[in-house]
């Protein structure tokens, strides 16, 4: 690898590259329970130029290249599974444009959420975009690659549906642009052309490289608000999703369920979060939403939970920070998060599920549930908390984690940002013409294979 | 090392790098190197792995751990409310465990040497500590105050117009006040972030012989690392006065000082010093004295008060120049901030800031269009006859 390392140095200036022990150790591995794989050098590209003369070189000497956000996936995919470059992309993090009109950011793959978050509060105080759950230091590429959702999913879907076009690198090195973007100046949308975005969506980096994204913005109200509805039988959930859902007034609608602390034990509760432009706007909403599950509300089967101030304010800060700290419920530093896109009607399932997996293994666990769309699907997640310092716990973690993956498959459900042996075991379950076609379209994009190697492979 | 049972509870999940409101990076050393390994995560999770054998403390460990300006934007954006306090404690335990080791920068160790023989880390004679004085300044008998110039202070020629200009106007203001003078050695604040927790008690213990036979009781520190050691350190080792730094004595004459009819306007960004804000949480001091004068406008940057951006020169750092080069050094990164703001004057009350981002002014050739000035110069120019 001398040779390349000195080939990137050139490229980027050796003060963006790595070959000592200590880049090394760390790029190995990320937050979650995958062992370490080390990479052989880690480089930090700041253009698509830089990036591009990068994919170049990798390619013509056949070494894996795996690129990097923020490292927050927690399953893995960025490890370099069969060594090579690791390429952090978070030097790449200009925020291109602002389309205020048209309501659409345009930014580099490096560019985090919170940057994004800080530019639109700044500069454009009526805009916002759809903000995950992960901490603000996560990037808005990573997020949009692996089908994230966020803060306006019920509104708009996952934030790869929020996504308008892409400049992206690929494995043989040509930069291309998909979308409104290829041919004309405003990256406006996808439509009307054929749409190649998918190509780079969900395949974890398999692909090519993402430069370049513009991702639609949203109007930001000046006046918010969340109800916080609560029952305590999961059989319930599907119709109350789907009255709240079917009222299309909320931007987030989200469950969860969780031990600790001891009030929340054993109930399920849906926080409804919706914005207004007017105080009587919002009244109106919340209106609608109540009377939605009024039913449930006249039989005693669930009701809105009296909020105090600061618990509301919590509820509809986003990114929520408290969210963090379930990594160190065991005194540790980890949380491993399993999750699992699905239909709605699965939730009781889902549910008994983890409640069963996480009194099998004797993991502390938090479930929870983002609804897609009006209803059209949820993100239900399993997050085990773990010390890593503790192996044994640390396998505990794993346990639960591939327990979950296996028997959301067998749900009916698909296990979200998989980790390497969840792809091959959703790969199995697969239509095998499908599986066939991945194989054609990697092969014609990466002949030569560099590409985040391991990843979607092994079947 | 102590603390090390904290160091694999870090999640790495990011806050630490950004300040509260996300705008841009705001940990030094991450925003200066970029690789994951400056970071506060990087740093515990690496510090972890060489306690557990699976890294060696080779130069580029040793750089990367004291390349931590001690700055505390970690602390206070540090999601797991359990551990944030010692993170900070956590990474100076790294560095006592590299001094002890005898593995460090060979820049750090120069200027612990330089401490230890010197007491100061300029390797300079301490006879000539109390050259930066103007004629009128007294030595310290039965005065009200003691002023505390500092190393920076007391040694580098930018730090010594800084105290003279802070020591004349506390004399215009007829603030009471003298010097050790030669007998003064380092407040040893640099010595403790770098680790060098014995160094550190020998020079506090020497200071405080020298207070204690004066009969001092209270003390104005010009630099605020001397600030923070002084008021927070010294106490546990039987130094108890009552300290102030000088921003808060201007800012208790701000209302009786005596201004020019015509001053001119002046638009300024005021830089906190991570020592008197974040560490200390005096963040109203400065702006009190910069509002009190006529025709100045104070512009804000995005990164102010409990979200600034250090300017790299803490933790030693000054001295070592670890953080103090390339295109993305926090300094650099700082004065570009302060242009953004429209402010042609970034307005600094540590002497250690004002060399940093003054060598940043120059290097980015912005001299012709921001000044840094340290508030008593901006007050001393503006002062008429009667103070």
């Amino acid at each position: 690898m001398d040779n390349i390392s000195e080939v990137l140095a050139e490229i980027v200036g050796p003060e963006y590259v790595s070959d000592f022990p200590e880049e090394k150790y760390i790029y190995s591995m990320d937050p979650g329970t995958m062992p370490a794989c080390e990479p052989d050098i880690v480089v930090m590209p700041g253009s698509t130029e830089e990036v591009q003369k990068i994919v170049q070189a990798a390619n013509a000497r056949r070494v894996p290249l795996v690129p990097l956000g923020a490292g927050l996936v927690l399953s893995g995919l960025s490890r370099a599974l069969k060594g090579g470059i690791v390429l952090d992309m978070k030097r790449m993090n200009r925020i291109v444009e602002i389309n205020e009109v048209s309501r659409y950011a345009l930014v580099e793959a490096g560019t985090s959420q919170g940057m994004l978050q800080a530019h639109l509060k700044k500069h454009f105080p009526n805009l916002k975009h759809s903000v995950p759950d992960a901490p603000p230091a996560a990037t808005i590429a990573g997020n949009v690659s692996i089908h994230g959702s966020g803060h306006m999913s019920h509104a708009a879907g996952f934030h790869s549906d929020m996504l308008n076009g892409l400049e992206v690198v690929l494995p043989t090195g040509e930069v291309v642009r998909i979308g409104s973007c290829a041919v004309s100046p405003y990256w406006f949308a996808r439509a009307p052309l054929p749409d190649l975005a998918g190509l780079f969506l969900g395949w974890a980096g398999t692909t090519g490289v993402i430069t370049k994204l513009a991702i639609k913005l949203y109007p930001n109200y000046p006046l918010n608000d969340v109800g916080v509805f609560v029952c305590e039988d999961a059989s319930l959930m599907p119709d109350i999703l789907y009255r709240i859902t079917g009222t299309q007034v909320a931007e987030d609608v989200t469950a969860w369920m969780t031990p600790k602390p001891d009030w929340a034990a054993g109930f399920l509760h849906c926080n409804v979060n919706y914005g207004a432009q007017t105080k009587n706007e919002l009244i109106w909403k919340r209106n609608l939403i109540r009377a939605a599950v009024e039913n449930y509300i006249d039989d005693k089967t669930g009701g809105f939970l009296p909020l105090p101030g600061m618990m509301k304010q919590r509820f509809l800060e986003a990114p929520n920070r408290q969210l963090a700290q379930f990594a160190d419920v065991r005194k540790g530093g980890g949380f491993e998060y399993v999750g699992a896109i699905m239909p709605a009607e699965l939730f009781p399932e889902a549910y008994e599920l983890g409640l069963d997996i996480a009194q099998k293994l004797a993991v502390s666990y938090s479930m929870g549930c983002r609804i897609i769309g009006v209803n059209h699907s949820m993100m239900f997640y399993y997050a085990y908390a773990f010390n890593r310092a503790d192996p044994d716990d640390v396998a505990r973690a794993q346990g639960a984690l591939e327990e979950t993956n296996k028997r959301v498959l067998a749900l009916g459900g698909v296990p979200w940002k998989a980790e390497a042996p969840a792809q091959r075991e959703i790969l199995h379950k697969m239509d095998p013409n499908m599986v066939e076609m991945m194989r054609r379209v990697r092969s014609v994009l990466d002949p030569n294979g560099i590409m985040n190697p391991g990843n979607w492979e092994g079947i | 090392m102590k603390y090390a049972e904290i160091l694999h509870r870090c999640f790495r999940c990011g806050y630490c790098k950004l300040p509260g409101n996300y705008v841009d990076f705001n940990c030094p050393a991450y925003a200066a190197f970029r690789f994951e390994t400056y970071s506060p995560g990087g740093r515990m999770w690496l510090l972890r792995a060489w306690l557990d054998h699976r890294l060696e403390p080779s130069r580029r460990f040793q750089e990367i751990l004291f390349s931590c300006t001690a700055c505390g934007n970690c602390v206070e954006q540090c999601a797991l409310t359990k551990i944030k306090d010692e993170l900070l404690l956590a990474f100076t335990a790294g560095k006592a465990e590299l001094v002890d080791a005898g593995k460090v920068p060979p820049a750090v160790g120069d200027c612990l040497t330089k401490l230890q023989k010197y007491g100061n880390p300029y390797g300079i004679s301490r006879k000539k500590r109390a050259d930066w004085t103007a004629a009128a300044v007294e030595l310290f008998s039965d005065q009200e105050f003691l002023f505390f110039p500092g190393d920076v202070g007391a040694f580098d020629s930018r730090g010594r117009e800084i105290a003279r200009s802070v020591a004349t106007l506390l004399t215009r203001l007829g603030v009471s006040f003298g010097i050790l003078g030669e007998r003064e050695v380092s407040d040893g604040n640099e010595a403790h972030a770098m680790g060098e927790s014995e160094l550190f008690r020998l020079l506090a213990a020497e200071n405080i012989e020298q207070f204690n036979e004066r009969g001092v009781k209270k003390i104005i520190a010009l630099s605020p690392h001397g600030y923070n050691a002084l008021k927070n350190e010294y106490p546990a080792l039987g130094g108890a006065y009552q300290v102030f730094h000088y921003s808060q004595i201007l800012a208790a004459h701000a209302g009786r000082l005596s201004v020019k009819d015509n001053p001119g306007k002046a638009r300024v960004t005021y830089h906190d010093p991570c020592y008197l804000g974040r560490h200390n949480r005096e963040y109203g001091a400065a702006r009190k004295v910069l509002a009190a004068l006529p025709g100045v406008e104070v512009r804000e940057m995005d990164r102010c008060r409990q979200d600034a951006l250090c300017c790299g020169g803490g933790g030693g750092n000054l001295f070592s120049g670890i953080l103090a080069n390339g295109p993305e050094s926090p300094a650099r990164n700082r004065v570009a901030e302060a242009l953004e703001t429209g402010a042609a004057i970034l307005a600094v009350s540590c002497p250690g800031c004002a060399v940093m981002l003054e060598d940043a002014v120059k290097s980015s050739n912005l001299d012709q269009r921001l000044q840094i000035k340290e508030i008593s110069e901006i007050v001393n120019e503006r002062l008429d006859g009667r103070n």
